[in-house]
């Protein structure tokens, strides 16, 4: 979903590098009162993966891929703000070094996958996990239901940046992105359990109900 | 706290090294975006990039495009990780210095 240069407009481009910069930079201040020192290996390691698995495209549809954003994954074992930095990383490594995204959209792509992405992804798993507590049931639908929906809600900011842009009708763009990303985000939902999974069995104290209302007792 | 949990990253960046490995099977479809630019015509209105450093994944000046494309996984992976690291590192160095201050 990395939007290159040249399908936005100027006015979407700046609206979308000041949100951007607004959001990540307020995200910086929080993490400097919330992360614990364990949690500085873990941005690492989580930017570090979510590089990796996002090479991974996989099939969806005739001739369609997608690959995993990463944003719900990285609210769930990070938090939201953490989580934004690390993704917001990824996100310039790929513009800068390897021409994955525009440099003047780089403001569009941290808006949708880094900020609207996390958010999703951190409001859906906080919120089914609150009602569902603490079993790994629960763990694993909340977490399936939060990457399929940020992906979906991520397509949707995409959509409406091409509307406002120009660069596509509202009517065809928003329905076909969000389709699409609908399969997408099943494949996203796959992974982020995987890796849920692995986690529920090396480091289930990541993935403890106390973590999510740690965070919300930060904000 | 146990050798587990305190080696944990370690693992966590083997496991995403050996993710990158496996890069050069990664399916050759346009993505959803480029789907649906493609289904909608407006594909070509995406501009080159003002310069190049490691297009499409691909390490320049290698041979075998698997090869390339696994070094550039590798690569990537390494400086995220880095990156991620050091920006955890500074804005804790920076919490703590507030405390000190405060």
């Amino acid at each position: 979903m990395h939007i290159p240069d040249g399908f936005l407009n100027t006015a979407t481009s700046a609206a979308t590098w000041v949100a951007s910069a607004g959001g990540v930079g307020y995200a910086a201040q929080r993490v400097t009162r919330t992360l614990r020192e364990r949690q500085v290996p873990l941005m690492g390691v989580t930017g570090a993966f979510i590089f990796a698995a996002q090479m991974m495209n996989f099939t969806v549809a005739g001739g369609t891929s997608g690959h995993l954003l990463g944003g719900a994954l990285a609210a769930i074992l990070l938090g939201p703000w953490a989580a934004s930095l690390v993704l917001t990383c990824v996100l310039v490594v790929q513009a800068l070094i390897f021409q994955d995204g525009g440099l003047l959209a780089l403001g569009a792509n941290i808006f949708n996958m880094a900020i609207v992405g996390v958010w999703v992804g951190w409001l859906v798993y906080s919120g089914l996990r609150r009602l569902l507590g603490e079993k790994t049931w629960a763990t694993f639908l909340s977490g399936f239901a939060a990457a399929w929906l940020s992906v979906v809600v991520a397509a949707l900011a995409c959509s409406v940046e091409l509307g406002l842009s120009g660069t596509a009708a509202w009517g065809v763009v928003l329905p076909a992105m969000g389709g699409v990303h609908a399969l997408i985000g099943i494949g996203e939902g796959l992974i982020t359990t995987a890796v849920l999974s692995f986690l529920r069995v090396t480091r289930p104290d990541l993935l403890a109900l106390r973590e999510i209302k740690r965070v919300e007792g930060a904000q | 706290m146990n050798a587990l949990k305190r080696y944990w990253w370690l693992l966590g960046l083997l496991l995403a090294v050996i993710v990158a490995l496996f890069s050069p099977l990664a399916s050759p479809h346009p993505d959803g975006l480029e789907r649906v630019a493609e289904d909608q015509g407006f594909i070509e209105r995406a501009e080159e990039a003002p310069y190049q450093v490691i297009p499409d994944y691909v390490f320049p000046g290698i041979g075998s495009e698997a090869l390339a494309t696994i070094l550039a996984g590798i690569v990537g992976t390494l400086i995220v990780f880095g990156l991620g690291y050091g920006l955890a590192l500074v804005l804790r160095r920076g919490e703590r210095e507030g405390i000190s201050k405060g």
